[in-house]
C-alpha cells in the first residue's frame, strides 16, 4: 500500500469502525431475528434433539414426550419458559396453555408419559403439532416473514390468510398508497412554487426562499404538533369556520387519514421545492427563447421542452419524499387514526407494546427491502440519481 | 443559486401569470401559516389552546423555564446536540478527507456504506440501536443516544465536507509537502482553512439533526434522558397544555437562527470565492 493510501486508511478506519459496530452490526443482528428460531432448541434442548432425529411420520418416540414435559417443568421453575411459550403460541394461539397445563400436570403423569399426556389433552396425539414443534427446532424459520406477507408455514405447505384475516399485505399497500398519493400532491404543489421562484427577480426569490427553508429547517416534531394543535376539535381551523357560519358543528379533523395528509404534505413539501429549483435555476431562457423564435406556441414550449428539461428536478424531489414517506412513523401516529398507520408504527408496536422482536424484525426487513427496491428502480429509471444529493 | 432571473419571452403581466403568482403565495402561505399560528396561541392567557385568545400573556413561557422537566429536557438535548456535532464533525471531515486522498477502487461502494443511516427508515435504525444498546449496558443512557445520533448525523458531514473538497486544487498539497509541512500541518493550514465552509455546514446539519432527533430517543431515552422533541410528545400524548405550543415557539426561533447561521456560512463562502457549501454533490 503507497504512503497515501496508508495515511487514507487512517483517516477513514475511525468513522468506518463506529459506523460498523454501532450501526451495521446491530442493524444486521436485528434483521437476523427476522429469521432467528432458537428459543425452541435453547430452552428445550434434549427435546430438540430427538425431534431433529424423528423422522415427522405418526407420532415421535416415547422419549420425546417425556423430555418435552419434563423440560418444560424445569424451565417453566427457572422461570425461562417465557420465550418458548410465546413463539410457539404466536405460531398458534392456544399452545401456551396447552403446554402450561402439561408442565404443571408433569409431577402426576405416571409412566407412560405419552399416554397420560394425550389422556390430558387428545391434541398431544396428533402427528400435525409435532411436527410443527419439529419445525421450531430451528434454527432458522420463515415464520415471521410469512405473517408479515399474511402467510403461514403449515405441514402441507404455505397458507394464505383469507381477505377478512389479511393484516399486513393491506398495511404495505396503504404505507405504498400513502406515501404516493403524498408525493404526486408535493410534486404538484412544488412546481408551481419552484417556477415561480426561479424566475423572479433574485430579491424577491429569496425572499420566497426563505419561506420554504424555515419550515424547511423546522423540526417535523415542531410541525406535526402545530398541525395536531389547528386541527383540534376547538382549534382555530374550527374556530374560524363556526365564526363564518361555513359550519354548523366543529368538523372532525384529527384523527384522520385527511389529517395524515395535510400534515405530511406539509412536512415534505420542501423536500420536493428544493431539488426542482435547483435544476430549474440551471435551465438557460436560451432554450426557450429559441423554441418560441421557431414559433412554438407556450403549451407546446412547456411540454416539449420545458417539462422534460426539470424531469430530473421533479424525479429527485418525488423520489426523496417517497422515500421519506415510506418510513413515516410519528406524523400519522400524531395525526392518524387506528387505520391511518404505516408500517413504522407497526414495528414499532411490536418493539414496544406486544414484544414480538421476530415480527418486528420481519416487518422492518420488508421495510428496508421496500426502500432498497426504491433507490434501485430510482436509479434505473432516474438518469444520474444518486441518493443523498438532494438536500440544501 | 446566482445568476439573473430569465426573461422568458412574454415577460408581461398575462392572467396566466397572475394566476401562477396567486398559486404560488397561496402554497407558500400553506407553508408557513402553521407555523406563524402557534405563535399567538403560546402567547395565550387561557388554558386552552383556542383562537381568539381570550388575552395575552407570558405565563407559558414561564411555565416552560420554570419546570424541571421542560429545563432537563433542553439541557439535555444541548448536551446530546454538541456531543453529537462534535464528534460527527471529526470524523466525517476526517473520513471525507481520507476518501478525497485514497488512490484505492470501491469509493463508490465505500462512500454508500457510510451514508446507509441516512437512507435506512428511521424506525428501522431505531428498533436496531434499541436492541443492541441494551445488550452492551447503553440503553437509557446520554451516552447511547450521542453514538446514535453521530451515526444518524455522520452522512451529512461527511457529503458536506467531499463535495467542498471537490474544488480542492491537489496542487495546493504538493505545494505544502515541497516547502517542508508534514500532512497534518498540511491539513491544518492549508485544506483545513479552504474547506471549512462545508465542515461548518456540516456541523450545523449535525446538531441540527440530532437536536430534531425524536424517533431514536422515543426507544432509547428513559424519563431522566429525555430530550426536547421527546418532551414534548410525551406532552402531546398526555395533556395538551399550551406550555407545548411556548415549547414549539422556542424551537422554530432556534431553527430560524440555525437557517440564518447557514445562510452567513453560504453567503461568507460565496463572497469569498470557495464552493458553495452544501451536500449537492
Amino acid at each position: 500500500m503507497s504512503r497515501r493510501n496508508l495515511l487514507a486508511a487512517a483517516l477513514i478506519a475511525p468513522l468506518l469502525l463506529l459506523v460498523t459496530l454501532s450501526f451495521l452490526v446491530p442493524l444486521g443482528a436485528t434483521l437476523y431475528r427476522a429469521v432467528d428460531d432458537s428459543e425452541f432448541s435453547t430452552t428445550l434442548p434434549r427435546t430438540t434433539a430427538l425431534l431433529r432425529a424423528w423422522d415427522g411420520k405418526d407420532l415421535p418416540p416415547d422419549e420425546a414426550f417425556a423430555a418435552i414435559v419434563e423440560e418444560l417443568r424445569n424451565a417453566q421453575q427457572n422461570q425461562e419458559a417465557g420465550a418458548v411459550l410465546s413463539r410457539l403460541n404466536f405460531e398458534e394461539t392456544g399452545l401456551r396453555s396447552l403446554l402450561l397445563q402439561a408442565a404443571r400436570a408433569s409431577a402426576r403423569l405416571a409412566p407412560p408419559v405419552k399416554d397420560g399426556l394425550i389422556a390430558l389433552n387428545p391434541r398431544w396425539g396428533e402427528p400435525e403439532l409435532w411436527r410443527m414443534f419439529k419445525r421450531a427446532t430451528g434454527p432458522w424459520t420463515s415464520l415471521y416473514l410469512l405473517r408479515s406477507l399474511d402467510m403461514r408455514p403449515t405441514d402441507k405447505g404455505i397458507v394464505h390468510a383469507g381477505a377478512e384475516d389479511a393484516v399486513f399485505l393491506p398495511l404495505f399497500w396503504r404505507t405504498f398508497e400513502i406515501s404516493l398519493i403524498v408525493t404526486v400532491i408535493c410534486a404538484l404543489l412544488a412546481y408551481p412554487v419552484a417556477y415561480t421562484l426561479s424566475i423572479l427577480p433574485q430579491g424577491w426569490a429569496n425572499a420566497g426562499m426563505m419561506l420554504v427553508l424555515i419550515p424547511f429547517w423546522t423540526s417535523i416534531l415542531v410541525r406535526t404538533t402545530a398541525w395536531f394543535i389547528i386541527l383540534q376539535r376547538e382549534g382555530p381551523i374550527n374556530a374560524l369556520l363556526l365564526a363564518f357560519d361555513i359550519v354548523n358543528q366543529p368538523l372532525t379533523m384529527i384523527f384522520t387519514r385527511f389529517a395524515v395528509y395535510l400534515a405530511m404534505v406539509h412536512v415534505l413539501l420542501p423536500f420536493a421545492i428544493l431539488p426542482l429549483y435547483g435544476v430549474m435555476k440551471g435551465i438557460k431562457p436560451d432554450y426557450m427563447r429559441a423554441a418560441a423564435s421557431l414559433g412554438a406556441p407556450g403549451w407546446r414550449r412547456f411540454l416539449r421542452i420545458y417539462l422534460p428539461l426539470t424531469m430530473p428536478g421533479v424525479a429527485a424531489g418525488s423520489l426523496m419524499v417517497f422515500m421519506l414517506s415510506v418510513g413515516f412513523y410519528i406524523t400519522p401516529a400524531l395525526v392518524g387514526g387506528s387505520g391511518d398507520q404505516m408500517v413504522s408504527y407497526f414495528i414499532a408496536f411490536f418493539t414496544n407494546t406486544s414484544v414480538n422482536w421476530g415480527m418486528a424484525a420481519a416487518l422492518a426487513t420488508l421495510l428496508m427491502a421496500m426502500t432498497a427496491l426504491l433507490v434501485i428502480v430510482a436509479r434505473l429509471i432516474v438518469p444520474g440519481f444518486r441518493s443523498g444529493n438532494v438536500k440544501v | 443559486m446566482a445568476g439573473t432571473a430569465p426573461s422568458s419571452p412574454a415577460r408581461k403581466l398575462s392572467a396566466g401569470r397572475l394566476a401562477l403568482a396567486l398559486v404560488t403565495a397561496l402554497i407558500l402561505l400553506f407553508l408557513v401559516a402553521p407555523i406563524v399560528v402557534v405563535f399567538p396561541l403560546s402567547l395565550s392567557s387561557g388554558e386552552l389552546l383556542v383562537l381568539p385568545t381570550p388575552g395575552y400573556s407570558l405565563r407559558w413561557y414561564e411555565d416552560f423555564f420554570t419546570s424541571s422537566r421542560w429545563l432537563s429536557a433542553t439541557w439535555n438535548s444541548f448536551v446530546v446536540g454538541i456531543a453529537t456535532m462534535i464528534l460527527a464533525t471529526l470524523l466525517g471531515t476526517l473520513a471525507a478527507f481520507g476518501i478525497f486522498l485514497g488512490r484505492f477502487p470501491g469509493k463508490a461502494l465505500l462512500l454508500a456504506i457510510l451514508s446507509l443511516p441516512m437512507v435506512t427508515p428511521v424506525i428501522v435504525t431505531a428498533i436496531a440501536m434499541y436492541f443492541s444498546l441494551s445488550l452492551v449496558g447503553l440503553g437509557s443512557t446520554l451516552t447511547g443516544l450521542i453514538l446514535a445520533h453521530t451515526v444518524l448525523s455522520v452522512p451529512f458531514v461527511l457529503l458536506t465536507v467531499l463535495a467542498s473538497l471537490q474544488t480542492f486544487d491537489q496542487n495546493l498539497l504538493r505545494a505544502a509537502a515541497s516547502l517542508g509541512a508534514n500532512p497534518a500541518i498540511a491539513f491544518r493550514r492549508v485544506v483545513l482553512p479552504l474547506i471549512a465552509p462545508g465542515v461548518a455546514t456540516g456541523a450545523l446539519f449535525a446538531f441540527a439533526t440530532s437536536f430534531d432527533e425524536l424517533i431514536v430517543a422515543l426507544f432509547i431515552a428513559s424519563p431522566g434522558q429525555f430530550t426536547l422533541p421527546r418532551q414534548m410528545y410525551a406532552g402531546l400524548r398526555e395533556f395538551l397544555s399550551p406550555t407545548i405550543a411556548a415549547a414549539a415557539v422556542l424551537l422554530i426561533l432556534f431553527s430560524v437562527l440555525l437557517l440564518a447561521l447557514n445562510e452567513f456560512i453560504r453567503k461568507r463562502a460565496q463572497a469569498r470565492g470557495a464552493s458553495p457549501s452544501g451536500p449537492t454533490a
